[in-house]
């Protein structure tokens, strides 16, 4: 009896949202800290690694755009900074991370800056030094992201000490953390330009 | 006299560059229906005012965003600015979006391949199939 071999192509798969689509954190932690370490090891210094672990997220940022967008059936595009901002924070951090970004906000001292807070970014649960190192494939991915819709900008990952009356996020077994990371996201001028052109 | 069925054109354009390219051609006669130099300067052409479009119409189907003695040229506009773009003369705005977006399912399966990169050549034999046998179905 003739064995029947079926092979699916990748244009024959189904990419609305399934519940395989769900990895486990360890799955992912293992691989990731491969990735840090691999890095790591051919670098001189913490910038370089911030900088090969954020072209590691850029690919994934224009990807993830792409996916989103079809997923949500809505055919449109995000044209204003404020839309673009409100999508990575809700919906591609809920695709990514299982879970909302933890705030929004725009900076009071640059017109150029916004912030997008997590309390406990994946990529550093298991990180104890240099957290924000870790979080630079993060950035990346909201670098792709925006580069992808087609906003120019700068995206870095920091650390910030929690304020009184926030709840202290942990994972079990873990010390309680004592920062949070943001990610400051700076828009070239030209596209702060077309932003306000299109307020009108 | 037979009325000239004038070549469908689909192009695929990245941020500098088209990735994709496939002509459509009603009757098999290599005449003067082939797809010229000309038919690439009209698309080539259009691509400014897709640019004036892209920021100021939200929707992903452009419908036509040029018209060029008898030949149009309609366009679809993904998320990350990747141009769909089809050279015709007088399709109906329904059909077109219909290949649209099958065109637009076949290239996110595509780009969901962690080997591809973004704006990159297309070069997946698979993928220049099914959009033959979509185009066959939807333009012609």
């Amino acid at each position: 009896m003739s064995r029947s071999t079926k092979e699916t192509s990748i244009l024959d798969r189904n990419i609305l949202k399934q519940r395989s689509d769900q990895v486990s954190l360890s799955a992912f932690s293992y691989i990731y800290s491969e990735l840090v370490q691999y890095h790591q090891s051919r670098v001189s210094n913490i910038s370089e690694l911030e900088e090969k672990l954020a072209s590691a997220g850029y690919g994934v940022g224009f990807k993830v755009l792409e996916l989103l967008a079809y997923r949500s059936r809505e055919n449109k595009r995000e044209t204003r900074i404020m839309s673009i901002l409100q999508f990575i924070s809700s919906i591609a951090w809920k695709a990514l991370f299982g879970k909302a970004a933890d705030s929004l906000e725009r900076s009071i001292d640059h017109a150029d800056e916004y912030m997008i807070f997590d309390y406990n970014p994946v990529t550093s649960i298991y990180v104890s030094a240099h957290q924000s190192a870790a979080d630079a494939y993060i950035s990346g991915v909201i670098a792709g992201i925006l580069e992808g819709a087609g906003f120019t900008a700068t995206v870095s990952a920091h650390a910030v000490q929690l304020e009184e009356g926030e709840s202290r996020r942990s994972s079990i077994g873990l010390p309680v953390k004592k920062d949070k990371a943001v990610f400051l996201v700076k828009f070239s001028p030209q596209i702060l330009e077309r932003d306000t052109t299109l307020e009108r | 006299m037979n009325k000239q069925e004038s070549p469908l054109l689909f192009l695929i354009v990245g941020r500098n560059e088209p990735l994709y390219s496939s002509e459509f051609i009603s009757n098999q006669k290599p005449t003067s229906d082939s797809i010229t130099r000309q038919h690439y300067f009209v698309m080539h052409s259009a691509l400014d005012l897709v640019d004036k479009f892209a920021f100021t119409y939200p929707q992903m189907y452009l419908k036509t965003v040029d018209k060029v003695n008898h030949q149009m040229v309609s366009v679809f506009l993904t998320a990350s600015h990747v141009k769909f773009m089809v050279l015709h003369s007088g399709k109906g705005d329904d059909v077109l979006k219909q290949f649209f977006m099958e065109v637009y399912e076949l290239y996110v399966k595509l780009s969901m391949n962690p080997f591809y990169q973004f704006d990159t050549h297309i070069t997946s034999k698979d993928f220049d199939d099914r959009v033959r046998v979509l185009g066959m179905r939807y333009l012609l």
